[in-house]
């Protein structure tokens, strides 16, 4: 069997005296697709967090490629070729739409994304793309947010809530964008709310509840039931 | 005439502590470090330029090409082995550390230097001038006002159309993001601050041609940069031109008045800007 991409093992993770996640355990496959789905405080954004570098863990906790990477932070883990979307866009207010997306392709790692790729994706964006970040609409803002992930070729993409606050319309179209990104061979981890939603462009998932993994199968062969039981925590 | 003349007189002052400001702004901008120690790094840059005139028998402008190097790398590796340690939700510890750094500063140049005044001579160039209509402008002054001038859109041009600039106004923004783009904040806070004193080691030996220093005159141009950072609006580069310049006039005309209002004028204009526009008179506008 081939080595995942990403492996977490026993991973705890805390903030100050609160235990946020209990022994992860978790594998991602080269150009796979998973979903991470679990209420509010499951620990979702937390896992994001570790993997990015954001919150740092035991380094024998998260490896990349084989690589481990939990005691890195954030700045080593995007040098290996890992992006974030974090949730709420965060783009920078003080650079234009255009530079939000040139920061995220400072490494210059190859790949099949550019400038242009990201215009042809998103062409609102190349429109728009002297204006301050900051003036534009909430889903035109997570274009961008994905755009500056996309910018750094990453193998491994996390988005971390990306439908949080949108319009039905914008989340439709970012959904219609998604198979079209992880369609390039990246693989995907994709912490989402929308149950459906996740699932229709996943290939595995992972339920969290309270810090733990709940659930876990592929993606159309769990049962619905199963999902909501683990999602609510219900026996 | 002679208030045109004043006011004009003022106006070139004012790039000297446009000078002043403009590293203090800068840092405050990236980091939003209070530096107290600034105006001691003035003067630390004004002795080292000295030195460099006595080891090497050159002119003191020539002297900037060792000094702004020396200084830009002292200000890489005091952000990294000092300052970055003191950064975080809290204000209070950089202003302290700084604060201890500033005496720190003057003792050691006291050890090294007494406290004997010194200057840096520059020669024919202090005295000579141009006639501009019926105005005699000094060359030194007008030398600093057109240095402030290149320094400042020089500053301009990088925070903007660089790289570099982008990652400065991006860890200024938001540090935590800025650290997913693969950008080292402690490495960026470096390199602020190594640009900060190279445009201060510059400060220093304009001020060191300009008039005399002891190793306790930190602590006046500290004021003045942080008037005219306040005076111009903080985060804006050419508004601290402009804060230079109108302390500058306003110290001249006080000077005009009675030379005992000198500073005085400066003061007020400052504290009056302060009462009727906190934010500055050219805040920068964010998106």
């Amino acid at each position: 069997m081939p080595e995942p991409i990403l492996s977490i093992r026993g991973m705890d993770a805390h903030y100050g005296d609160f235990q946020a996640l209990y022994g992860v355990d978790m594998t991602l496959a080269e150009g796979e697709v998973i979903a991470i789905i679990g209420a509010n405080g499951a620990g979702k954004t937390t896992l994001m967090r570790s993997i990015s570098g954001l919150t740092q863990n035991s380094s024998d906790q998260i490896y990349f490629r084989g690589q481990p990477i939990g005691a890195l932070r954030a700045d080593q883990v995007s040098g290996l070729g890992i992006a974030l979307v974090p949730e709420g866009r965060q783009l920078f207010p003080s650079l234009s739409v255009e530079e939000n997306l040139q920061i995220g392709g400072r490494l210059m790692r190859k790949g099949p994304w550019s400038l242009d790729k990201i215009y042809k994706l998103f062409p609102v964006l190349e429109e728009r793309r002297r204006v301050p970040s900051t003036s534009l609409s909430g889903g035109q803002q997570q274009m961008v947010a994905i755009g500056r992930a996309l910018m750094a070729n990453p193998d491994l993409i996390l988005f971390d809530e990306i439908s949080l606050g949108l319009a039905p319309v914008i989340i439709k179209s970012i959904y219609a964008a998604l198979p079209g990104i992880v369609g390039t061979g990246m693989s995907a981890m994709i912490v989402e709310q929308d149950v459906s939603k996740a699932l229709s462009v996943s290939n595995r998932l992972y339920c969290l509840q309270e810090g733990r993994i709940a659930l876990t199968g592929y993606a159309g062969k769990v049962p619905r039931e199963a999902i909501i039981a683990a999602y609510f925590g219900v026996k | 005439m002679d208030w045109v003349n004043a006011a004009v007189q003022g106006m070139l002052l004012g790039g000297l502590y446009a000078l002043f400001a403009a590293g203090l702004s800068l840092i405050f901008g990236v980091m939003r470090l209070v530096n107290i120690a600034h105006g001691d790094l003035i003067v630390l840059a004004s002795y080292l330029g000295l030195t460099v005139v006595w080891a090497l028998d050159v002119h003191p402008l020539a002297a900037l090409l060792i000094v702004v190097p020396i200084m830009a790398l002292l200000g890489y590796v005091l952000q990294r082995v000092v300052l970055n340690q003191t950064l975080g939700d809290d204000l209070l510890p950089p202003l302290l550390v700084t604060f201890g750094l500033s005496v720190i500063i003057q003792n050691l140049l006291l050890q090294g230097y007494t406290a004997d005044p010194q200057k840096l001579n520059a020669g024919s160039i202090e005295t000579a001038s141009v006639a501009v209509g019926s105005l005699q402008l000094g060359l030194l002054p007008l030398l600093t006002f057109v240095t402030a001038i290149v320094v400042i859109a020089g500053l301009q041009w990088m925070f903007y159309c660089t790289e570099l600039g982008r990652g400065f106004r991006a860890v200024s923004d938001n540090q935590e993001i800025a650290q997913l783009m693969g950008l080292n904040r402690r490495h960026v806070f470096g390199l602020a601050m190594a640009l900060a004193l190279g445009v201060t080691a510059i400060a220093g030996i304009f001020l060191g041609i300009r008039t005399s220093f002891d190793p306790a005159a930190g602590a006046g141009r500290l004021i003045f940069g942080f008037e005219a950072v306040i005076i111009g609006g903080l985060g804006n580069l050419w508004g601290t031109l402009a804060g230079g310049v109108i302390l500058g006039i306003a110290q001249t005309l006080g000077a005009k008045i009675d030379p005992g209002y000198q500073l005085l004028a400066g003061h007020i204009a400052f504290l009056i800007v302060l009462a009727v526009r906190p934010q500055g008179l050219f805040p920068r506008v964010s998106g």
